[in-house]
């Protein structure tokens, strides 16, 4: 199993690793029996995504993931970031291993977890809105235990 | 520290490699590779052949056989040459089941056996054999009394490894044996990781069968060794011609068993110096490593362990990160996290000694060799804190430790026999 050079770049070079202090909301997903968390801190000023940091416990390509995901976001309207897919940001990486699929699927529910905090603290949920969430209720772990897996609980 | 990581990443390109993942695989000696070239090239002859070519093939293969034998201290005729370790643990697990389901069908092993045991015991089991897997402590060690316990009166089979590969623990096989014995059961034992390290002399040891592998001790990959008790009759996994005393078909890999024979003798040579000096570097590595990194703990006995093993947890970070910065750096070393698997669980053998999961996917192996030097230690014990270090920055984990939101599970201080109990209990 080889990673990408893009990959590997993200993972040498995280972009926006971190925290923001004054986050306008925050998501955490992942569990650390299954191996990787992820928090992602936005920053959102009329609805436009301004910052994004995350922090990661993880494999490489969950680093990774997390790292282009925070460059796919930046400047976009929250409506937007909400279309952000795990495909979408495995191909910017070029590829993951099959095996590591898993990994963008995290990232895609980090970024999601903060979302769907924002709107319903700001109280502008909608049903088509809450449609984009359904991928937090899954489990990224395929090949795991379903009923011990909290990954998407945290 | 005046210099930074980055400018010791910019330097590695710069630097010789430094292979620390002995356990996984040697590089052959050039003396070995003399011999596996020479006889390629000038006895290519099929040692089952009646002329000259095939007599000459023929005796260097016996002569290779004599030499292991008298490495070991059996006879020539207790040696039998495989594929690989994984072929001898097959053949010795399943061979003796189907030869012995006459008189039972229960087997009895350990939870952290190599794969190669472990799923061959599984195959069993999904034919009807009923398999006890016994328990380790904290430290990977098997109280022999267990086994004692274990046996039945339908008991057929003990196979016991004498050294784990992950953690390095060495088991008390002698002790086991001795047990088998007295009950009449069979005794296996993998000796993969422990031949050419410590002292393996399968009769001393009481045991019936042992499993080694030719690529673990400066070998080609590719040859395996089984040893096999005179008189104690298993039946044949592979159907062939009459090589191996008819119970191992396939033509003979004469080079390759010379090679073995080679690199045996040669590793048995210096062993004594070898492994010594092989358990300095060891013990000033696991110090440095503990006293420089914070919340680290040593997997593993802090003594009973093969002289070239380091097994490390260290808390809030995930081991395949560890692995890439370190290749970056010019180390090859291993992980027990389940992302350097195929698998998304940890190690077996990390689970078994009772880490948490999220303890077993922070874990690191480091295997020294002959080739391995002081300075190899000192860059190591250099550059190791700084990715850590990097890597919990970047971990949510550590930030919640450090805002006093999570306890950690393994003392700032670090130890090298510590026994956890429980986990983060996540999710809160």
């Amino acid at each position: 199993m080889q990673y990408s050079d893009k990959v590997l770049d993200h993972f040498m070079n995280p972009r926006n690793m971190g925290e923001i202090e004054d986050a306008t909301t925050s998501g955490t997903v992942g569990n650390p029996v299954c191996g990787d968390i992820m928090k992602m801190d936005l920053k959102i000023v009329d609805n436009v995504i301004v910052d994004a940091k995350f922090m990661t416990f993880g494999c490489g390509s969950a680093i990774a993931t997390s790292s282009m995901s925070t460059e796919l976001i930046i400047g976009k309207t929250t409506d937007e970031a909400l279309d952000l897919t795990n495909k979408v940001v495995a191909e910017a990486l070029d590829g993951l291993p099959p095996i590591k699929m898993h990994c963008s699927v995290l990232a895609e529910q980090a970024v999601k977890k903060a979302l769907e905090t924002y709107y319903l603290r700001e109280g502008i949920m909608t049903p088509e809105r809450a449609k984009k969430f359904a991928i937090l209720g899954q489990c990224e772990h395929d090949d795991h235990d379903q009923d011990n897996c909290a990954c998407s609980d945290a | 520290m005046n210099i930074t990581f980055e400018e010791r990443m910019r330097e590695s390109i710069n630097r010789p490699r430094i292979y620390f993942d002995h356990a996984a695989t040697t590089a052959p000696r050039a003396e070995v590779i003399d011999v596996v070239a020479k006889i390629l090239r000038e006895d290519f002859g099929n040692p089952s052949s009646f002329y000259n070519e095939g007599h000459r093939a023929a005796r260097l293969l016996e002569d290779a056989r004599t030499t292991i034998a008298s490495c070991l201290d059996v006879l020539p005729e207790e040696i039998f040459f495989t594929s690989c370790g994984t072929e001898s643990d097959n053949w010795a697990i399943k061979g003796a089941a189907y030869a012995r389901q006459g008189k039972g069908r229960h087997l009895i092993t350990t939870t952290i056996e190599h794969h190669a045991v472990l799923h061959s015991m599984e195959a069993l089991e999904r034919e009807g054999f009923e398999i006890t897997y016994l328990d380790v402590d904290h430290r990977g060690m098997l109280d022999s009394e267990k086994v004692r316990d274990a046996i039945r009166d339908d008991t057929i089979l003990v196979s016991v490894m004498m050294a784990n590969n992950e953690i390095g623990t060495i088991l008390p096989i002698k002790e086991i044996g001795a047990i088998c014995r007295e009950a009449g059961v069979l005794f296996h034992s993998d000796g993969v990781q422990a031949l050419g390290a410590i002292p393996v002399h399968p009769q001393e040891l009481n045991t019936d069968m042992m499993s080694f592998s030719g690529h673990k001790l400066y070998a080609p990959k590719g040859i395996g060794l089984m040893y096999k008790r005179k008189g104690a009759r298993i039946n044949s996994l592979i159907d062939g011609g009459a090589q191996e005393k008819r119970q191992r078909g396939g033509t003979e890999n004469v080079a390759y068993s010379a090679a073995l024979a080679k690199a045996l003798e040669m590793s048995l040579a210096d062993m004594e110096h070898e492994s010594r000096r092989q358990m300095v570097l060891r013990d000033r590595l696991i110090r440095g490593v503990i006293e420089r990194i914070p919340h680290t703990k040593l997997n593993g006995h802090a003594t009973e362990r093969l002289p070239n093993n380091a097994n490390f947890s260290f808390e809030f970070i995930e081991g395949e990160s560890i692995l890439l910065f370190l290749d970056k750096l010019g180390y090859a070393c291993s992980s027990g996290s389940a992302c350097t698997s195929a698998s998304l669980d940890p190690s077996h053998v990390l689970l078994a000694i009772g880490l948490p999961a999220e303890i077993a996917h922070g874990s690191l192996r480091v295997t020294l060799g002959i080739d391995t030097t002081d300075e190899d230690i000192d860059s190591f014990l250099f550059d190791l804190p700084l990715v850590i270090e990097r890597l919990r920055n970047m971990s949510p984990l550590y930030s919640d430790y450090r805002r006093g939101k999570l306890q950690p599970l393994i003392p700032e201080e670090g130890s090298l026999d510590l026994k956890i109990d429980g986990s983060y209990g996540w999710p809160s």
